[in-house]
Parts: C-alpha cells; structure tokens; sequence
C-alpha cells in the first residue's frame, strides 16, 4: 500500500500526487513531469497507490452512486496530504468543485469532502498560484500555442498561469489560438456518444491550431489531448502534441502524443 | 408542434452536413457572440446585474404564488381578464374560445415562444381562424412552414436565396410579380403585405418578456414594431403568458431589461419596449376593447418544486445557444422541439418527456461557456448533469453505455484489480501502436475512431513505473 511517511514538515509541503487515470494509462511521462515539477518547487511528493479514478465519468453520466463510492476512495487516500495536486483540470476541477455537490446531503462526510476539495489543486496553477513560482528551467525550440480546457478556463479559473511558466521556458514562442474558449469536442463520454459532432468540433479546433502557426500543440488536460492529437493524425497534419507539463519540467524529449517510429 | 427529439443524433448528422445552415451558423461568433463582448466590456457593472438579477427572481420564485395573485388582482383592476392554464391543450380552448366569443376571423401573432410551446397556429387555423405571424423571422417560417431554430432570431437558418422564392411563391398572388433579391426590398415588401393583415385583423396576440405584478403590465421587446401594432391595432387582445414571467415590480423589469438586450443580440436596447396595460381606456385614443392573459403552467410547477427551479429563472435571451458549442455545429432544428441549444436541453425533457428528448440532456460536453453568459446565472451543466441522474435512475440511458461505465467504476474501485488488469493492457496497446503511433480502427471503441485516430499509450503505467522507479531507489 501507499508509503505512509510522517506528514508536516514546517515549509515542506506534502502533496499527494493525483495522477489521474487517463495519464496513468496513457502517458506516464506526465506524472514523472509533475513530479519533477512539484518537487523542483521545494514539496515532497508521495503517490498513493489506492488511487484510480476520480469518478467523473459516472459522475457526468448520472451515475450518482459510483462517483460517489470513487469520491470516497479519493478522501481515503488524499485526505492526509497537505495539498492534492494533479495533472489534469478536469478531475481537479471534479474533486475541487463537483465532489462538494455530490456530498451536499450528506452531513456526516461533507466537512472531510469540502477540507479535501479546498486543498486540491491543478498542477500549473499549483505551481503558480499556490507555491508562487515565477520561472521553470527548461527550454523548447518551437512556436507553440496552448488549449484551455474548458475546465480550466471556467471551473477553475485557469488562464494565465500556464502562459506564465510557458513565458519562462527559453526558446519557445507563444502563437494564441483563435477561439481559445470554445470546446475542443471531447466531452468525456460525449466524444463517442456524438462521434459526428465531437468530430467536427475537433476539425474546427485542429484548423485554428493549424492558422495559429504553431508546430506544437499544448495542454494540460489529456482528454483534450488525445482528442485533438487523434484528429489530428486522422487528418494528416503534422503538428507535434505535448502535455504543457512535460514542456515545463524539461521532459519533452519523448515522441509526441499519437507519434510513431516512422 | 410535435416534438422529434428522439432523432437528434440523424438531425444533428444531417445538418452537420447542410451547407447553408453551417454558413449561418458561422455567423454566431462574429454576430451575437461578439455583440454580447462588446456590451459586456462597456457595462462596468454586468456582473453585479447579474447577481441581483437572479436574487431578483429567486426570490420572485420563492413567493411566485403571491405575485401571480397581485398580478390578476392589477389585471382585473384595469379591466382586463386573466384565465390559467395547466396544460397546453387548455390553453389552445381557451384562446380559441375567446376568439369564438369575440366573432373573429383574423388573428395577428407577435412573435412568442409561448405561444410555438402551445401550438397556438395549428389550433386556430384548425378552428377556421386566419393567423398571420407578423415578425419578420417567424412570417418566413410561416410562408415556409417550418419551426423557429432559435428562440430570438428564429429564421436564422435561411438564406436570403430561400427567402427571395418564399416571398415570390407567396406574394405573387398579392400583386409583388418581381422576385426581390435585395434585403431592404424584402422587408419593404413583407411590410406592405402585413400592413394589410395588421389593418385588417380582429384578435392580436402576443406572449410576454415580463409581466409585473405591481402594474399588472405587460412587457414585450421587439425590434420591428409589430408588436406594439399587435397588441394596439385588433379589437381584443390575447397576452399568452408562462407563469415563470411574473416580476414584482417596474424596477424590477427594468433591470432584467438591461441584461435582456445585451445578452441576446449585443443591443443595449431592443428597438421597441412596449408595456401594455388593460383594455383601452375611454380617454385612450385607442387600445384593445378586450383584454385578456392566459397564463400557462406546462409543467412549470413542478419544475418549481424539483431541484431544476433555477431554470425558471430563464429569461429567454438565446445567449446559451448563441454560445454553445453544440448548437453552433448543429443548429436549432436537430433539438427537435421549440427550445433549442442548453436552455432547451433543459426544458424539452420536462415538457415533452425524457422517454423522447433522452438525448438532449447527453449532446452537451458540459464545457459550462453557457453557463459564464447566462444573465440570470442559470446553471445549466449542473441542470443537465441532474437530468442525467433521472435517465440513470430510470434506466433510460443506453445499455451499453450503463454496462461499460459500472465496469470502469467497479474496477476503478478496486485499485489492486484496477493496477493487475491495466498494466498488460497498456503494454500490449502500446506495443501494437508503437510503430504506427495510433490506430485507425479499435474494436468497442468506434465511436472514437469513427471521426480520429486513438494514439497509442506510452507502454506500462505510471503507477507500474513509479513503484519500480520506488523499489530501485531503496
């Protein structure tokens, strides 16, 4: 089971790493980022292995019972931490502004639920916000531009913090995209219950990324990332797609989301 | 109108590849989108009328009983008569009776939603009566006849093209032999024809944008004029009217005036604001000889006792769809109903059904944009995530989806299980796409690969890294 290391040391922050599944699944390299960036920040990191999903997809889905069985394994494994950080807007954003809701009527677990959601944060704004880091040590030679996910930008408040630490990445270039507030398409289970749809909300992101300028393509949600990396693949572009963690932790040095040996 | 919400996924296909509706639906950003900015950025205190706009009607809501009384009670007082309807068939028998009682033959319409939700046309001109919709945008749709696609500009969908046949196929009769392709011509030309039915009619209907309970005053906003001509020109008038339309006071309709015309078309006031109150005084110059509301529950009641009351609050302005990301693809008519986009998503299923609007609720990627422009500060994701816990509790969702998604969670609940399964499955999915970088094609998973390719995962999980990342280190 997890590591249990005493907690609290005067100005070490303890953070329990929520790596979400989605990166645990897909793109490990993103966890060993936020690592490396929380624990460039001065905190100690600890990765409690009772950890899956966060409950969003039962959650969106009406599945009020199992998100809030998976809330409850969340409480179980973080609630000792300091913070709870993580590499995804969309689960932080659940745990910080859905796990409350859910737990609304429940007197006997909302105080232990709303200590944990005020404690949880997203990885870049951590960083920025909460540990006030001003600059990263990296470097990425590319014209880049950045996605919001909708999560960010609208349930936690999440614009400029990225936009800063990516400021301080040396060699790399800044290109906005167009429409920055508009879905990407992804929607959690939407994308395959309105593939047409989704489909062509992505299209239209893709050509914004592609009237941009950029050759590489950030975010800090991998849902949006795979969905925007897979059409962009399906329609041939070449456009290289990063996690904005990997770029700021200097560990971008691995195939791009969706990139092949060829 | 009868609803066709159950086909939205083959609406939403077919209009996805509909060029003139994608056109126009292009035009939303640059148009209303741009238009509600503009007006935001110019009104330092948008955000506070937001605020106090919906403590307003919260509380508006809360004692909705009290205020629909005073309401009846000025009604009555300025001589006016007030009539309730639960449903919309008694209201449809209540306006055609006193159309009947009136001995009517023509009615004009101001454009209202009320009145597409009663099904108010059909019924009158079913019982003999001529109905003449005098809104630009709803007389297109009623040459063409075809259903709003939005509940502000409701012909947004057609192109001048279809407008200049519509009015050529339509008007030839009435002596208008030339096809007109310039906008300002037909407008001239669809004024002169209505100026006629307007001259001409017995009954003037018009819904409502607010009724205030203090004056017992109607509020409509229009941008043509036609209804000020609607609710003064005819002999009796009929205010259609939702319970939910009710504010207390003038104050309070003022300030729900200026979020109204910002939030829908980016105008800081609509042409025309026309408040109406009673029949026609005998110093007035004119006026309606007859007054009459009917006001209409349909299902509003029980919205009001049910966790979705904060969609009461709806003040009708279309900024949700104007910004929705979904409608913006897919247009109005793919909702299948008179409400379209998040608003409609909301308000469909408790009208017409679950059973038949099942999809609305789920063709929503909960991106919450609707939400930060709602002027009323309607919660619309959470109102539709609401709407999908009845669909799980009644098992009304798919299957396939319940069956895949209890699953997940019965193995995300597991982490031992959860960790032993995923970590064979990601390596052989990597090592399968690690070549080409992703698949074209994977089985159960086509609605994914239906419209992009699924890239391949790294190779082992994070949490199998990091343990033996852990182990090596000790």
């Amino acid at each position: 089971m997890a590591p249990t290391e005493t907690i609290h040391s005067a100005d070490t922050p303890h953070v329990g790493l929520f790596v979400t599944c989605l990166v645990d699944l897909y793109r490990p390299s993103v966890g060993f980022a936020a690592v490396k960036l929380l624990q460039q920040a001065g905190c100690r990191v600890t990765v409690p292995q009772a950890q899956t999903c966060c409950g969003q997809p039962a959650f969106n889905n009406g599945d009020d019972r199992h998100a809030r069985q998976l809330a409850v394994q969340v409480l179980d494994a973080f609630e000792e931490f300091d913070y709870v950080v993580g590499p995804s807007a969309s689960c932080l954003g659940t745990i910080r502004c859905h796990y409350p809701e859910m737990f609304a009527n429940d007197a006997a677990l909302l105080p232990r639920i709303e200590a944990l959601s005020a404690k949880s944060h997203e990885l870049v704004s951590f960083l920025v916000d909460v540990l006030g880091v001003e600059a990263v040590e990296a470097g990425f030679d590319q014209r880049v531009t950045y996605h919001d996910s909708c999560s960010a930008l609208r349930e936690l408040g999440i614009k400029s913090q990225p936009r800063k630490l990516l400021a301080s990445v040396s060699g790399l270039q800044l290109n906005e995209l167009q429409g920055t507030d508009i879905c990407c398409g992804f929607g959690g289970t939407f994308c395959v219950k309105y593939p047409e749809i989704s489909g062509r909300m992505a299209a239209d992101k893709v050509d914004a990324v592609e009237a941009s300028g950029a050759d590489t393509l950030l975010a800090g949600d991998l849902g949006c990332l795979l969905n925007l990396a897979g059409k962009m693949r399906r329609e041939g572009k070449s456009t290289r797609v990063y996690h904005v963690a990997e770029v700021l932790a200097n560990m971008a040095d691995c195939k791009s989301i969706g990139e092949g040996d060829d | 109108m009868q609803p066709n919400s159950r086909h939205f996924q083959a609406n939403a296909e077919s209009a996805l590849r509909e060029p003139n509706l994608q056109s126009a639906l292009k035009q939303l950003e640059s148009g209303f989108v741009a238009g509600r900015q503009r007006c935001y950025d110019a009104l330092p205190e948008f955000e506070a009328l937001r605020d106090r706009a919906k403590e307003v009607l919260d509380h508006t809501l809360d004692n909705l009983d009290a205020y629909l009384l005073e309401y009846e009670a000025r009604v009555l007082e300025s001589g006016g008569l007030v009539h309730w309807a639960s449903t919309p068939a008694e209201a449809r028998e209540i306006v055609i009776r006193i159309c009947r009682d009136a001995e009517a033959k023509t009615v004009i319409r101001g454009k209202s939603m009320i009145g597409e939700e009663i099904g108010i046309n059909d019924a009158l001109e079913a019982s003999g009566f001529e109905v003449t919709e005098t809104d630009l945008g709803e007389y297109i749709l009623q040459l063409g006849k075809e259903p709003p696609s939005h509940i502000v500009a409701p012909a947004i969908h057609k192109t001048k093209d279809e407008i200049s046949d519509l009015f050529l196929e339509h008007h030839r009769d009435l002596g208008f032999t030339q096809r007109q392709t310039e906008r300002s011509a037909l407008v001239n030309e669809a004024r002169q024809v209505l100026r006629e039915k307007f001259l001409a009619a017995d009954v003037g209907m018009t819904g409502a944008n607010f009724l205030i309970a203090e004056t017992g005053s109607n509020v409509i906003v229009t941008n043509e004029g036609n209804g000020d001509l609607s609710s003064t020109l005819p002999r009796v008038q009929i205010v259609t009217a939702a319970i939910d339309k009710v504010v207390p006071t003038l104050e309070d309709a003022s300030l729900l005036l200026r979020l109204l015309g910002r939030s829908a078309t980016g105008q800081e006031i609509t042409a025309y604001t026309t408040f109406t109150t009673g029949p026609r005084r005998e110093r007035d110059a004119d006026g309606p000889g007859e007054y009459h509301v009917v006001l209409i529950d349909n299902h509003r009641s029980e919205m009001l006792g049910s966790e979705l009351r904060p969609m009461l609050r709806c003040i009708r302005c279309g900024a949700c769809m104007n910004h929705c990301p979904v409608y913006g693809r897919v247009g109005g008519h793919a909702y299948g109903w008179v409400y379209p986009g998040p608003m409609g998503s909301v308000l469909t299923p408790l009208m017409v059904g679950l059973d038949e609007a099942g999809h609305l609720p789920n063709a929503c990627t909960l991106n919450g944009r609707c939400e930060t422009v709602c002027p009323v500060k309607i919660p619309l994701p959470r109102l539709l995530r609401s709407l999908r816990s009845r669909q799980h509790l009644q098992r009304q969702n798919s299957s396939l989806a319940r069956i895949a998604l209890a699953l997940w969670s019965w193995v995300a609940l597991r982490p031992r299980l959860y960790q032993l399964l995923t970590r064979p499955a990601m390596a052989l999915l990597s090592r399968l796409g690690a070549r080409n970088g992703g698949f074209k094609r994977m089985p159960l998973a086509s609605g994914w690969t239906r419209v992009r390719d699924l890239p391949a995962p790294q190779g082992s999980t994070f949490q199998a890294r990091w343990q033996q990342q852990q182990r090596e280190r000790k």
